[in-house]
């Protein structure tokens, strides 16, 4: 069995693309945690709720910028033309993008809310946190077995 | 798939777990108690299971792909920083458990920079 060997210019890009994508699952694995975590315990769910906020603001949302624009980066390098592996790279980087958007803005309201105990938002959050890690575990399956 | 598709879809989700678990360590060492008291169990089991699964995989890997060796300088790299990278993860784990976060920084910092520097070895291969 032979590797595929990358020319050299197309490392750095690369790198940049792995690591947001790192930098973003693994905020959202936080999020995840820690609204579950809000849900079960009340006595720490105001802190926890902000944490999650916290965050998707400044894990996942700087997560994502690095990752699509290391993913461009390289895609403008490779000229890899529109194989299903792109699209499906694509899809859910532009659909997990909206995903995103939208958690943040529900655990800003939980954030808020949160000194009653967790709230249906922390709830919606944790969900669509983990919505995108599995989305995101897809786009790690095309980006590594690029299917044709 | 091929066994050598499926092995580096595995390795490279391993390494998003590690990564994940260390993402939570950062959170929990830089963060309060009730931050402690929620991540410090997934942090652990994130950090071990990818920890042992890039490892794992990637002797596989290594064993698969004729073009490389196991006593190539960029895989015997990556054992170093893989060792370094553990070392520090079992310390920081310990001094959660013990409760004397001190120290917590400078393990966080090392398993950090080592990470990172496995992360570079993996795309760049030097000498491959």
């Amino acid at each position: 069995m032979y590797a595929i060997v990358r020319p050299d210019g197309w490392n750095f890009p690369l790198l940049v693309h792995v690591a947001g994508a790192m930098l973003l699952v693994g905020a959202l694995v936080v999020a995840v945690v820690v609204t579950a975590s809000a849900l079960r315990r009340g006595d720490d769910a105001p802190v926890l709720t902000r944490l999650a906020f916290r965050g998707l603001l400044l894990g996942v949302i700087p997560g994502y910028v690095v990752m699509r624009g290391g993913a461009e980066w390289i895609a403008s390098e490779e000229s890899v033309g529109d194989p299903a592996w792109v699209g499906i790279g694509y899809t859910t980087a532009d659909g997990g993008l909206l995903l995103i958007l939208i958690a943040t803005g529900l655990a800003w309201r939980a954030a808020r809310r949160s000194a009653g105990g967790a709230s249906g938002s922390a709830r919606a959050v944790m969900a669509l946190s983990a919505l995108l890690i599995v989305a995101y575990g897809v786009a790690i399956w095309a980006m590594t077995s690029k299917p044709a | 798939m091929s066994l050598y598709e499926w092995l580096l879809f595995l390795h490279v989700l391993a390494a998003f777990s590690l990564v994940a678990g260390l993402t939570a360590y950062g959170v929990l060492v830089l963060g309060g108690d009730a931050a402690r008291r929620a991540l410090a169990p997934p942090a652990m089991a994130l950090w071990n299971v990818g920890g042992l699964g890039v490892l794992v995989l990637g002797i596989w890997l290594a064993l698969e792909v004729d073009s490389y060796e196991l006593w190539d300088g960029w895989i015997i790299a990556a054992f170093v920083l893989w060792l370094v990278a553990s070392g520090a993860g079992g310390r920081l784990a310990r001094m959660l458990r013990e409760g004397g976060p001190d120290k917590a920084r400078v393990q966080l910092a090392v398993m950090s920079l080592a990470t990172l520097a496995l992360l570079i070895d993996m795309v760049f291969k030097p000498g491959a």
